[in-house]
């Protein structure tokens, strides 16, 4: 039961909601963001590379040219690797826990699992965010010990942010979920 | 509640039988340990598993059935349903699986209700029941206490179950255990008898003591020796900090000696040292030299700047007489300086960061006439900046009370007035010469520090990198956990969800985060802003350490 509708982050970008219906206790709600666009990549490498000429023409040193490439290239594999977040994966599984991953270009992927023991509520939050109000989701944790107090906030879907009709969505389907178990 | 079932992969694919394993109290869950093939008789089961856990000591029990479709076993499912009456519990589970299928069925057996619930069936489309089945696949991976007893398959009884894939190295790593022992209370011999060397009353004068603080190798020396201690204790490490600690600092200790000795080996070969020490000399000259020339440089009129002629002149000479003992003690150690440098450079075979204190140490040594003129002048500015100030309270009509800590309102006399204005004027006027002595000599001191600095950064980093957790992290992730992750398997409809759980390997970051090891503080204490203040007022910044503040 995937279905893809249209939402947009608080940018305006297009991004992609998967939501997954493995069994009534547990979804996974994926949002992709859109991917890499060749032009801003054409327009990095082109600014770097005219700067590089520029420099070349001035001193008439060809280490400036071996150099630029080498930034060129290090800078897009460290961005892929480092700071550009593909999609983002919240896993919910009734009576078992949380687990929120978010894969990078290249692949590699860094996820966390929260046990259902921590986990207070799930809740859509305000923040300000520069100059205007923002809406995010956000897992309210607590200490297992000390059911009523509220140990820390942990926020998904950090890289793309979507606006609150997506929110809405995934926040519906884990109050289900959660009042389940 | 949602029943969830742990299942060990490597049970996939065993024969039907029995599911051993046990009850995770108030969690409801089960996690399944091993399969015992069919043919097997109840008592000796039951005997079996009471044996086990007294060895063992983890509860086991029954936990269900297992049915794995074969051909020539078609009565197996009855039978194994009738052999919930023999062994009693609470539920009993009952597995199956189906030709070319990848999923399990599962059916729970209430045994007050005889009910069957949450079966697989159930679980997928109406949830009126509330219930359901997770499977959750794990690798087993560290032999549990029940795995040590390696005999399943001696017995009458046949499993299946995880199984180590041998030990690696084992002859070599069995003489080193045995050798280990001897070996670390020799060690802890040596370390016991050094550090009474250490501590005796000779080594613990007070001028004794401030200097061994001060040089760097001393320092190194007292924390290598700590380590060593840590690490040949006979006492087996207890926790898992207290494991990987020792084994950082054994692999560290022994890359470090490694690095030593490689240092040694490119040093003492074609005659390097004594090149060294043929250039050492010239440049320590040459450094005198320059000194001499900026000192001159600085008694004119540096930059267009007109000094005081008087008090620069004095100053200039004060410090040239220091430049010139300076050299005369460098010509008068000159012969021995080759020799000297052979010896030192055997230290290297401790570990590189002794070569590197060594270094350090030296620098510190040859340099000493910089530290000494940035003392003075530092001395001479702090002392012109505080009488400026408290004069600069005396116009305000304010004076500094010793007794309260603070600034009170007082009221001078005229005489006093003109004194205190007469003595601003002279001290204000002879400042810029004093405080250019002390930026230039601040300047040249700071390169020094800067350098040392390095050094100190780069011996630290040496003896505090986890080494060992890095490499562990590098070829066996799963031994360093962060948490688990887990990946949904598979969906077939009419069939329980799925889950592979999964280790989640410790990031780069938190291993060195987490596993670095302890070392004296070497970075400095202050923040930029607070050195900065101190560079102003003149107070002396690193290595003279003020002592404590006067407070009652």
């Amino acid at each position: 039961m995937a279905d893809d509708e249209k939402f947009t982050d608080i940018n305006g970008k297009v991004i992609f909601l998967a939501c997954q219906n493995h069994s009534s206790f547990c979804r996974e709600f994926t949002v992709s963001a859109p991917k890499v666009s060749l032009r801003h990549i054409m327009m990095y490498t082109c600014s770097v590379w005219l700067v590089a000429y520029i420099v070349f023409f001035l001193t008439e040193n060809t280490a400036v040219l071996s150099g630029a490439i080498f930034v060129t290239l290090v800078g897009m594999l460290l961005h892929i690797h480092f700071v550009k977040i593909d999609h983002e994966t919240l896993l919910i599984i009734g009576s078992l826990g949380v687990q929120v991953s978010s894969s990078y270009a290249s692949g590699r992927e860094s996820t966390t699992f929260i046990e259902m023991s921590k986990i207070k509520d799930i809740v859509i939050n305000e923040a300000i965010y520069m100059q205007r109000v923002i809406y995010y989701l956000c897992i309210l944790l607590k200490d297992p010990s000390d059911p009523d107090t509220l140990s820390s906030v942990v926020p998904l879907f950090q890289s793309s942010k979507p606006r609150l009709n997506c929110l809405v969505k995934v926040y519906q389907s884990c109050q289900e979920i959660l009042a389940q178990c | 509640m949602v029943l969830k079932i742990f299942f060990p992969r490597c049970c996939n694919m065993a024969d039907s039988g029995l599911l051993i394993g046990h009850w995770l109290p108030g969690q409801d869950s089960a996690v399944v340990l091993a399969v015992v093939h069919y043919p097997f008789i109840p008592g000796q089961v039951k005997r079996y598993l009471s044996q086990l856990q007294n060895e063992s000591r983890v509860e086991l029990a029954v936990l269900g059935s297992w049915s794995m479709p074969k051909e020539g076993q078609e009565g197996m499912e009855s039978f194994l349903r009738d052999l919930s009456t023999i062994f009693p519990r609470g539920r009993w589970l009952q597995l199956s699986r189906e030709m070319g299928k990848r999923g399990f069925t599962c059916q729970v057996v209430h045994r007050d209700g005889e009910l069957p619930r949450g079966e697989g069936e159930n679980c997928k489309g109406d949830n009126g029941d509330g219930g359901g089945v997770i499977f959750i696949h794990y690798d087993q991976r560290k032999s549990q206490p029940l795995f040590l007893t390696d005999k399943y398959d001696d017995g009458p009884l046949k499993l299946t179950h995880w199984q180590s894939e041998g030990r690696e190295a084992s002859i070599i790593v069995e003489l080193a255990k045995q050798a280990s022992v001897p070996l670390c209370l020799l060690l802890t011999w040596l370390l016991s008898l050094w550090t009474w060397l250490c501590s005796s009353r000779l080594l613990n004068l007070p001028p004794v003591r401030l200097v061994s603080s001060k040089l760097s190798t001393c320092v190194q020396l007292s924390y290598r020796t700590e380590h060593l201690q840590t690490v040949s204790s006979p006492k087996r490490a207890l926790g898992h900090a207290e494991f990987m600690r020792k084994a950082n600092i054994f692999v560290s200790f022994f890359v470090d000696v490694a690095l030593g000795l490689l240092l040694i080996s490119w040093l003492y070969r074609e005659n390097r040292i004594s090149r060294l020490a043929n250039t050492l000399v010239p440049v320590a000259d040459r450094v005198a030299k320059e000194l001499q020339e900026l000192l001159q440089w600085l008694m004119g009129a540096p930059a267009g700047f007109k000094m005081n002629r008087a008090l620069d002149e004095v100053l200039g000479r004060f410090f040239l007489y220091h430049i010139h003992l300076w050299i005369s003690y460098i010509h008068l150690m000159s012969p021995f300086i080759e020799s000297l440098l052979w010896y030192m450079g055997l230290c290297a075979c401790l570990g590189l960061t002794f070569a590197l204190s060594v270094l350090s140490d030296i620098v510190a040594l040859l340099t000493f006439h910089i530290y000494c003129f940035y003392v003075y002048g530092a001395r001479l500015y702090c002392l012109k900046i505080y009488g400026l100030s408290s004069l600069w309270r005396l116009f305000r009509g304010k004076k500094w009370n010793v007794l309260r800590q603070r600034v009170d309102s007082c009221s001078y006399d005229l005489d006093q007035l003109f004194i205190g204005t007469l003595l601003f004027t002279i001290l204000l006027f002879l400042l810029p010469t004093t405080a250019l002595y002390y930026l230039v000599f601040t300047l040249l001191r700071l390169v020094v520090v800067l350098f040392q600095g390095l050094i100190h950064l780069s011996v630290d980093f040496i003896n505090s990198f986890p080494l060992f957790a890095m490499g562990l992290r590098l070829c066996r992730p799963y031994r360093l956990a962060e948490g688990v992750k887990f990946r949904v398997l598979c969906e077939e409809p009419g069939k329980p969800l799925h889950l592979l759980m999964e280790i989640n390997p410790l990031q780069y970051g938190s291993v060195l985060q987490w596993y670095r090891t302890p070392t004296y503080n070497c970075y400095p204490k202050d923040s930029w802003a607070a050195l900065c203040k101190k560079l102003f007022v003149g107070e002396l910044v690193y290595p003279w350490r003020q002592k404590g503040t006067k407070t009652d």
